[in-house]
């Protein structure tokens, strides 16, 4: 029995990936777990391992090629039935089962090499289309580009109306962007205002634009603003600083806000899930792996931290640190950039007195936190210097209304306001 | 110098400097790879350009000069007896044809920034090679590419050590033009070289092992050949294998099987190529070489070592030029990084004797034994003009095309100019054209063309 493997969900809304290395062969018999593939997304160089032992039948792809998402990679004959569920992670698992043919493929009646020539063969590699699966259209069968395309999933790129006169090049052939929705209206010609100039999106741009524009769209956002009180914890902050550094551990803010988050999120599982519109359900995850969007000098990247609720601040200080270094490195794996369940975004750093995050889809919520800032407070009839942070709390009005929101705010701010619990807490 | 001394880095460091070497190495060079060749006679050009395609192709075209010419008398045109004299033909062969297109790859070479190291490569490592010879050193590469070709394969059985007992390289050097020639093997080379020395006035008697000249080749394009090849050999035995070879006097003498023992001033040994790829520390790597050394590559020309390729002859059959210089070009597109592959579909081989055979794709054995449903079309030369006016009506055009679809699956052809006229079929095979799209295009008049056109003509209804 033959089986493809597929390019699995990469997370963070990335769709492709570029193949760095192929580290099988044709032919070889390969163990579940052996490295399989090497690719690179914009954030990170990771290894796919097989999802399943067997020989390798096909390899579809090779080093250099920009795949996509459900692309068949590799075809395994005598598979391994697949392989004990237990041992493959949730996307790992749905890449490995079985997928039928695209359904524009046809098994071709007659055998030998498929009728197409040399320049759409080239074309076909490039986008990652395995010809064989591809019913030609042209004369006697013959594969055109066209059918290459539309196998990719791409349109022709149809001839755009630009004026003729002084119009600014294009940067690079047209790759239009995935729309949601609505048809963007044709732009005006800036050009009779003054100069332009077009400059291609890099990979990460694109899919952040896409994604921004898929959650936008899709998801009627509202925010909730409030304030916590944290004298308290930036104290307790100011105090084992030096401790945790002598232990070699960055203690900061974005650690207990972490894991006031988790917390709260166990209070109210609403945030912490995703909606399925097709089945009118709501997802609830059992689960707390909490995105932290981290601005690199190539674009934003959200990594995760996982089981944030079980393990102490203290460690997720230490882990943050690090993933925020592997991340900037542009060394991050696959994991630590999939599986998220919320997201907080912490730009403090640069200032501001508050923001409304757009959700990181298909998540329902993010928490946007801004620099905490000395304010004159009134306590007990008293006006009173306090450290007080403002937060936004963004949510999928789909899931939750206007009061869950401030209920789950408050459960954030209130252990916030308590920091010493947090430390035993977990 | 101690060796080891010296150490290249490099991108890429391909080993051989033939046709599939210099290719890979000048595509790499193109697409910015830092770039070397490790080549024994620190030379480009390899077999092809030294002891085989070039050379072999100046004296066939000596040869088709004095065919040419003696048929002449046919209509009337009459220069006498030819008069050859042996030295001024190794020195145009060597120095005008040879020397001229070395000089040629050397200039290529330095416009492209390839630098030639001379010295025999032997891999320490799946990153590293050392150059033993006149240059030693030390190259650390990111990526090398095996082009160390093939070698003339010695006659099974028969172990004789003699300066009459000669391969295509050493018959190439025309070391003298026996009175009495034997040619053992029918394949390619063996009715090339035997065709030269008949030519320059050898007796040649041709014995082939299977029931037929050019084994597994179109026997309706093999016949015209074995017809000509007939008269212009003193005899041609086939089912007949050499079963002893021995000194005897001045001469050799060959025991012919079912023949009986022959006197022969030189013997031939053409019996096919092997791989060269011993001696090249491919133990101290993850390239695997398979039966007869001969390494095993993907459509990609990936050996079993992720950073080492192999091109050519040394990755098996067909031992052609081209295929090793279209291998070498997508390996530097692969090393590269580019989405290339050696996924070509008609793979033209041209047999250059008088008449030429020549072919691409599916043939008709293949096609029956495969059980696929083809249509045939044979188009005969008598039927050409200019066939005509060449005073050659033997050549035959055949087309194999897919019955259902009309799609070109396979083209051969035999008669003179058969090896320039199979690139049209190559195209049509390779872009998966149908016989309409050839009828339908215009072809010159009067030209052998004409007859690719006729013959897909003759499927259209």
């Amino acid at each position: 029995m033959s089986r493809q493997f597929l390019l699995p969900d990469l997370g963070e809304g990335l769709t492709e990936a570029e193949i760095r290395a192929v580290l099988v062969h044709e032919g070889d018999v390969i163990k579940e777990d052996a490295p399989l593939l090497e690719v690179e997304t914009d954030k990170a160089q990771v290894e796919i391992p097989s999802p399943m032992s067997g020989r390798v039948e096909k390899i579809h792809v090779q080093p250099g090629q920009r795949v996509k998402v459900g692309a068949v990679l590799v075809t395994f004959a005598d598979a391994d039935g697949g392989g004990p569920s237990r041992a493959a992670a949730p996307a790992a698992a749905r890449a490995a089962a079985p997928t039928p043919a695209p359904a524009t493929s046809a098994p071709r009646a007659e055998g030998g090499p498929v009728a197409a020539t040399p320049a759409t063969r080239r074309l076909a590699r490039e986008l990652g289309v395995d010809l064989a699966t591809v019913r030609g259209s042209g004369p006697g069968g013959r594969v055109t580009d066209d059918d290459v395309r539309g196998a990719a999933g791409k349109r022709p790129a149809a001839a755009p109306a630009r004026p003729a006169q002084r119009a600014a090049e294009p940067a690079g052939p047209a790759k239009p962007l995935v729309q949601v929705g609505l048809e963007p209206p044709p732009l005006p010609r800036f050009e009779q205002w003054g100069p332009v100039e077009r400059q291609p999106l890099s990979h990460l741009r694109r899919t952040i634009a896409e994604r921004m524009a898929l959650s936008a769209a899709l998801i009627p956002h509202v925010t909730h603003f409030d304030k916590a009180d944290i004298t308290e914890l930036n104290a307790l902050i100011l105090r084992n600083v030096e401790e945790a550094k002598h232990r070699g551990i960055t203690l900061t803010l974005t650690s207990f806000l972490l894991k006031a988050a988790a917390l709260a999120l166990k209070d109210h599982p609403q945030f912490n899930a995703s909606l399925d519109p097709a089945a009118g359900e709501m997802i609830v995850k059992g689960y707390y792996h909490l995105g932290i969007a981290v601005a690199t000098d190539r674009g934003l990247i959200v990594p995760v931290i996982r089981d944030v609720d079980q393990k102490p601040v203290m460690e997720l200080a230490k882990e943050l640190a690090s993933l925020a270094e592997r991340v900037r490195a542009g060394k991050a794996t696959l994991d630590d950039l999939r599986g998220g369940s919320f997201t907080i975004t912490n730009i403090g750093a640069l200032g501001g007195t508050g923001a409304i995050p757009i959700i990181n889809y298909p998540e329902v919520a993010i928490l946007g936190v801004a620099r905490g800032r000395e304010k004159a407070v009134v306590r007990a009839g008293q006006i009173v210097p306090r450290m007080m942070l403002p937060l936004t709390l963004t949510f999928d009005h789909r899931i939750a209304d206007g009061a869950d929101g401030a209920r789950f705010a408050a459960g954030i701010i209130r252990r916030l306001e308590a920091p010493e619990r947090l430390l035993w807490e977990w | 110098m101690v060796m080891g001394d010296l150490v290249t880095e490099v991108d890429v460091a391909v080993v051989g400097g033939g046709p599939g070497g210099y290719s890979a190495a000048f595509r790499c060079a193109e697409l910015g790879l830092e770039t070397v060749v490790v080549d024994a006679g620190k030379r480009l050009g390899g077999a092809c350009l030294y002891e085989g395609c070039i050379p072999s192709k100046a004296l066939l075209h000596v040869a088709a000069v004095m065919h040419e010419v003696e048929r002449a008398k046919e209509f009337g045109l009459d220069y006498g007896d030819p008069r050859l004299s042996l030295d001024p033909l190794r020195k145009w062969k060597s120095e005008r044809v040879v020397g001229k297109l070395a000089r040629g790859l050397a200039a290529v070479a330095k416009s492209k920034g390839v630098e030639v190291i001379g010295g025999r490569a032997v891999f320490e490592d799946s990153r590293s090679l050392r150059v033993e010879g006149d240059e030693p050193q030390k190259v650390r590469f990111k990526h090398a590419v095996i082009a160390t070709g093939s070698l003339p394969s010695p006659l099974p059985g028969v172990a004789i050590r003699s300066d009459r007992v000669m391969d295509s390289t050493a018959a190439l050097e025309l070391p003298d033009v026996p009175e009495n020639l034997l040619v053992i093997g029918g394949g390619y080379i063996g009715l090339e070289m035997g065709t030269v020395y008949a030519a320059l006035g050898s007796r040649v008697t041709l014995v082939e092992m299977t029931d037929g000249l050019l084994p597994g080749v179109d026997r309706d394009l093999v016949q015209p050949l074995a017809r000509r090849v007939e008269k212009l050999f003193a005899a041609v035995h086939l089912n007949t294998r050499v079963t002893g070879l021995r000194e005897a006097g001045a001469g050799l003498e060959a025991q012919l099987e079912g023949v009986g023992a022959q006197r022969f001033d030189r013997v031939l040994v053409a019996v096919g190529r092997q791989a060269q790829s011993a001696g090249l520390g491919l133990e101290n790597t993850r390239v695997k070489a398979g039966e007869r050394g001969f390494i095993q590559v993907d459509e990609r020309c990936r050996t079993g070592d992720p950073h080492i390729y192999a091109v050519g002859d040394v990755t098996g059959e067909p031992m052609l030029a081209h295929r090793a210089m279209r291998q070498g070009k997508v390996t530097g597109e692969i090393i590269a990084g580019r989405p290339s592959a050696f996924d070509n579909v008609a793979m033209p081989a041209v047999v250059f004797t008088d008449p030429e055979v020549a072919w691409c794709g599916l043939m008709e054995a293949e096609a029956q034994r495969a059980g696929r449903a083809v249509k045939l079309a044979k188009f005969q030369w008598a039927a050409s003009g200019r066939a005509a006016t060449l005073g050659r009506s033997d050549g035959l055009t055949k087309l194999v095309a897919d019955a259902e679809t009309g799609r070109i699956l396979g083209v051969g052809i035999v008669g003179p100019g058969a090896g320039e006229l199979i690139a049209e079929g190559a195209l049509a095979v390779e872009t998966a054209a149908l016989v309409e799209d050839v009828a339908v295009t215009i072809h010159a008049h009067p030209t052998l063309s004409e007859s690719l056109m006729e013959a897909a003509e003759s499927l259209l209804h």
